[in-house]
């Protein structure tokens, strides 16, 4: 038996040294998952002197809060913070407010050619980000809106992951429940935020955690249509930061690194059990 | 009678309509943002990919397929879709092995293992840049960790994003660190959804287990192989941030990808309309791609 067999029974005789293995070798994937983090985390805490030794300090002694004030001083981080906080709270409001209707529109009310048109909306997932750069560069151009949060957030607007997974949601619910609400009289909208949305939250909490994080990390656009320093997300910021420091200050790189990882590690742990049902979304169907 | 049914037919036709309304404007908002920013720039990309336009000057001059024509002869440009070939390759095929290697392992009933596919998928939700300066450090041939660890080996570590030799070898390793987690959690579950009968009754027959995993559950898993294929496939081609921060292309055009060749045009040497050519033929490719897993999928349907 060996660890490339999905049905191996656990209890065999001499299976000791199998499992003995199996666990070093879960102990290196573990080690090759983390130990990069590790290394960044601690690494933010050394004195430069630590983090230019060699071997290498595998722990912080003292540990050196400033790399994280001496990255704040160097490049406008709070204005990163900022903009990122801007930019994926009301855009993932935005888009989920959309993505909702949407999705309840194809769901509960009739429109002639329905399936053409959820199609269509489909179609929209084959277009490549790189083919909508230049064309949503020249839009927000004509708009007015390079260098603002309207231009930050306008272009990821659209939503069909989002909807999709909405939709297929609002699919399974049961339709005596619509009836009962409609027959009480209620219309559409209040439908759609009393009966719908209730019956439907652990979706939208996949939907807007995977979308907000999305647009945390979002790198390109951001990169693209800001041109001053004081209206960078934090992933461009990062950027900034290292031509600002260059590679004589680690210290501060690696303390910017963390700022930006950090909160999104945190939803993380505390979401996982959304976020990997949202990303893997699709798998086997 | 007919006086009634006429009401009643009329008040059907006016909720119908009334429902009609509803429906765009429920969808209008979605739909809005789809065409103007997903659906329009197809078509003006495809209309700037016949020009010659250096993004300032008030004219476009149009110059036909003249982009593409030059573009396929350009020996750069060939050397860009090469790199982008083993780029793509590299992260996809790699990551589908680690990947089920890794879903193997964290199928077993090990204690830790849901700690363990945690921290595996922890690096697909990490911020691109981030993971591009963080891994930018790891490879600091001098202070990085790559260094005490090639030591014990008696090996030098060597410059690896700075060394045109190994640019590349370095940012398929980063990739495959941010997103074998992902192929793994993809893969167990799929693992965890094969009947365990056809496991037993194999191994009633005396098959061993390597022969079990070629013979059960790679083609039960094939599906699953199938998605991850064309999702990493079209997802690497537009792979942009880790690059962009590590490398930006260089050193040279050694790690210039079809990606980074669009930007770089388009918004480093503003020649807007080589860009949109380059843009055009990575959006034909996908087409190709996702039309192959449809025909796939027919036919595993059909045949089923």
């Amino acid at each position: 038996m060996t660890a490339l067999d999905p049905a191996a029974p656990t209890r065999r005789p001499g299976g000791r040294a199998r499992r003995l293995g199996l666990y070093a070798l879960l102990v290196l994937v573990a080690l090759i998952a983390a130990g990069p983090l590790y290394w960044l985390a601690s690494s933010a805490l050394k004195t430069n002197p630590q983090i230019y030794a060699y071997p290498p300090h595998w722990v912080p002694t003292d540990l050196r809060w400033s790399n994280f004030s001496d990255a704040w001083n160097a490049a406008p981080f709070d204005r990163f913070f900022l903009n990122s906080l801007v930019v994926s709270v009301v855009g993932t409001a935005i888009e989920l407010c959309a993505a909702l209707l949407c999705a309840y529109a194809f769901v509960f009310l009739p429109f002639p050619g329905k399936k053409w048109l959820f199609l269509f909306l489909l179609g929209a997932m084959m277009v490549p980000g790189h083919v909508t750069l230049l064309p949503n560069f020249l839009t927000i151009a004509q708009l007015g809106w390079v260098n603002t949060w309207a231009g930050l957030i306008a272009p990821g607007l659209g939503s069909v992951f989002g909807t999709f997974l909405l939709r297929q949601h609002m699919l399974t619910l049961p339709k005596e429940v619509m009836d009962a609400a409609r027959i009480d009289g209620a219309g559409h909208l209040r439908t759609l935020f009393r009966v719908v949305l209730p019956m439907s939250r652990p979706m939208v909490i996949t939907v807007a955690i995977v979308v907000m994080v999305t647009k945390w990390n979002d790198f390109i656009w951001p990169l693209i249509v800001t041109s001053s320093a004081d209206m960078r997300t934090l992933p461009v910021g990062l950027l900034f930061l290292r031509d600002q420091e260059t590679y004589a200050n680690w210290g501060a790189i690696l303390a910017g690194t963390v700022m930006v990882i950090l909160p999104v590690l945190v939803v993380f742990f505390i979401a996982q059990r959304y976020i990997i049902a949202g990303l893997t979304q699709g798998a086997g169907k | 009678m007919s006086a009634i049914d006429d009401a009643g037919r009329r008040l059907r036709a006016r909720r119908r309509r009334r429902d009609y309304l509803l429906f765009a404007a429920f969808a209008a908002p979605n739909f809005l943002f789809l065409l103007l920013f997903a659906y329009w720039p197809v078509v003006y990309n495809g209309y700037l990919s016949l020009t010659d336009w250096d993004m300032i000057s008030p004219a476009k001059d149009f110059v036909g397929l003249g982009n593409y024509t030059d573009l396929l002869t350009d020996p750069d440009f060939r050397a860009t879709l090469w790199t982008t070939v083993v780029f793509v390759v590299g992260i996809v095929a790699g990551g589908l092995v680690l990947g089920l290697a890794t879903a193997l392992l964290l199928n077993q009933r090990l204690r830790g293992r849901d700690v363990v596919r945690t921290l595996t998928f922890a690096p697909y939700v990490l911020s691109g840049a981030a993971v591009g300066t963080l891994w930018l450090f790891v490879f600091d041939p001098n202070y990085g960790l790559i260094r005490p660890l090639m030591a014990p080996l008696g090996l030098t570590a060597p410059a690896m994003m700075t060394d045109s030799k190994w640019a590349l070898t370095g940012l398929v390793l980063v990739y495959l660190w941010k997103n074998i987690g992902f192929v793994a959690v993809v893969y167990l579950a799929g693992l965890q959804g094969l009947p365990r009968e056809v496991y037993e009754a194999a191994a009633l027959d005396g098959a061993g287990p390597w022969t079990r995993l070629r013979r059960i559950t790679l083609p039960l898993l094939s599906p699953v192989t199938f998605f991850l294929l064309v999702t990493c496939t079209i997802s690497t081609f537009q792979a942009f941030d880790v690059l962009a921060v590590m490398t930006g292309g260089g050193p040279g055009t050694s790690t210039s990808t079809l990606s980074w060749f669009i930007y770089d045009q388009g918004f480093r040497a503003f020649d807007a309309g080589r860009s949109a050519a380059g843009a055009m033929i990575m959006f034909v490719v996908l087409l190709l791609i996702t039309a192959g897993q449809a025909r796939y999928l027919e036919r595993k349907v059909h045949y089923q």
